[in-house]
């Protein structure tokens, strides 16, 4: 019997490790993790968690881990692999054999350079983090948040859910400057702004002291915020030490094929931690930090560790909600030479991005609750199929993107 | 058991192969028109995470979530995999002449 295992117990190796069973895999998945909560989702973290202190979104409880024989090693590490013994060596000084490992050990918080988090300065990861950030975040504190990225604006907007006042620090020019059209980071921006956020971009952080009561921190024009919490959140970083120290391909993530193979044929990576080849963008390499990437992936990771031989085909997905409003994006819109724009009503617009020869590369939306959701699920399929659409149908509200697709 | 016939809507008020929200005594339900213009029903909330089913996209016999891309049969009700795991209900749906009904 083979045994398999998994090292990250987080959104992707759950759902690899429950896809193993469902592809009819009889053997033994062991699926380990360093924190001591069952998999859990980690959107909610910034959003649900903070605002209603709700407790952790699990992938599967633990009946259902029971019920397809998974075993869960929560609280554990995993220090080292042996390839040339197939096995994995945990720090309670157990060894695991295995066949097939698959590495979905996922991204930590980049911190600044030589501030660890503790005390009044924290980063928001895990469902432990956001906890802790919630105890700061009541009515008249003031919350500090470094970073206009997808997790600042969004612990941003649930801290003022929570009526606690913010000031935001963004050290570009504007927000969301990754990824996310100028256009639509405006809108983002301008609603914090309203909501009583205080958005600073183009700000630089000279210094950050720790003093009773407080964190302060201080801008490179002179000024001072002086805050009850920082929050850092600055991006991340992948999980690669493992792989690295065992001799495995990494470049900017562990380096794996369409199939999610590592350089070694018996070890898949899969999720935040991996950097992989898009098809639909000319092979180049990319790392995606998404919910659903890391879902994806595991999926595939577990139908490849089967000998599926499926290569990985996906179109790039991520949303964000804030406030009332979400943000959804499909594909990667770097390289358009051209963007339409559709309009919805009710302030709801799309915009796609076609590459110099017209064919459809990207499309940003943004709208009350989800109503760019549709239209960016059949622009994503759009992109998929590599669809030259007709630019004034796409602007067309009227036009159904349907009836593009089946043209 | 016997149904209460509630009226939806004008059955040319849902273009086929798609979906409409609709909510009823403090319940909310999505009511399908399949590509063979059949009529269906199903509770309007996907078992995921409480998303307007409605907000979603039908291909084929399929609704996805708008938020997840959680997928049901709307036919069955069948959760056809991850994020999603819990069936959806499925109500009886009627059409006479040319309005919509669904069976409470």
């Amino acid at each position: 019997m083979a045994d398999f295992v998994i090292v990250g117990a987080g959104e992707c190796g759950a759902r690899a490790a429950f896809a193993l069973r469902e592809k009819g895999f009889d053997g033994t998945i062991t699926l380990i993790g360093s924190e001591t909560h069952l998999p859990y989702e980690r959107p909610p973290l910034s959003k649900e968690a903070l605002v209603a202190g709700a407790g952790p979104k699990l992938v599967a409880d633990a009946e259902r881990y029971a019920a397809a024989g998974i075993a869960v090693l929560s609280g554990r590490t995993v220090l080292e692999i042996d390839r040339a013994g197939r096995r994995v060596r945990l720090d309670d000084g157990t060894a695991l054999p295995y066949d097939k490992l698959l590495l979905a050990t996922g991204a930590r918080p980049r911190t600044l350079p030589g501030m660890a988090c503790g005390g009044r300065i924290a980063a928001l990861r895990s469902h432990d983090d956001a906890t802790r950030i919630r105890a700061h975040l009541v009515e008249g504190s003031h919350v500090a948040i470094l970073g206009g990225g997808f997790i600042g604006l969004e612990l941003a907007a649930s801290a003022c859910t929570l009526g606690a006042s913010v000031t935001l620090i963004e050290g570009l020019p504007r927000v969301l400057s990754r990824g996310v059209p100028a256009e639509i980071a405006a809108i983002i921006a301008s609603r914090h702004a309203a909501e009583g956020v205080e958005v600073l971009c183009g700000a630089k952080v000279a210094g950050i002291a720790e003093r009773p009561g407080e964190v302060r921190l201080t801008l490179e024009d002179g000024r001072i915020v002086a805050a009850s919490l920082l929050v850092v959140g600055i991006g991340a970083v992948p999980n690669t030490e493992l792989a690295e120290a065992a001799g495995l391909a990494v470049d900017n993530g562990i380096a794996v094929d369409g199939l999610l193979c590592t350089s070694d044929p018996d070890i898949l990576a899969a999720g935040d931690c991996t950097s992989y080849p898009l098809p639909l963008y000319g092979d180049r390499r990319v790392r995606l930090e998404s919910w659903r990437n890391a879902q994806e992936q595991g999926q595939l990771a577990a139908a490849n560790m089967l000998g599926g031989g499926e290569a990985h085909c996906a179109v790039p997905w991520f949303w964000s909600d804030q406030y009332d409003m979400t943000l959804q994006i499909a594909g990667l819109a770097d390289g358009a030479a051209a963007t339409v724009r559709r309009d919805l009503g009710e302030g709801a617009f799309l915009l796609f991005h076609l590459d110099a020869e017209g064919r459809l590369i990207a499309a940003s939306g943004i709208g009350k609750g989800n109503a760019v959701a549709r239209d960016i699920r059949l622009a994503e399929m759009l992109i998929a199929a590599r669809r030259h659409p007709d630019p004034a149908a796409l602007a067309a509200p009227e036009t159904r993107l349907k009836t593009l697709l089946a043209a | 058991m016997s149904d209460t016939w509630i009226e939806v809507c004008a059955a040319d008020e849902i273009d086929e192969e798609d979906v409409i929200r609709f909510d009823h005594a403090g319940r909310t339900f999505a009511i399908y028109r399949s590509p063979e213009d059949t009529y269906h029903a199903t509770d309007g909330l996907c078992t995921h995470e409480k998303i307007h089913l409605a907000d979603g996209l039908v291909m084929d016999h399929i609704i996805e979530c708008p938020k997840h891309n959680g997928r049901f049969d709307y036919k069955t009700g069948e959760a056809k995999g991850a994020p999603v795991c819990v069936d959806l209900r499925t109500y009886p749906v009627k059409v006479e002449g040319g309005t919509v009904f669904i069976g409470l």
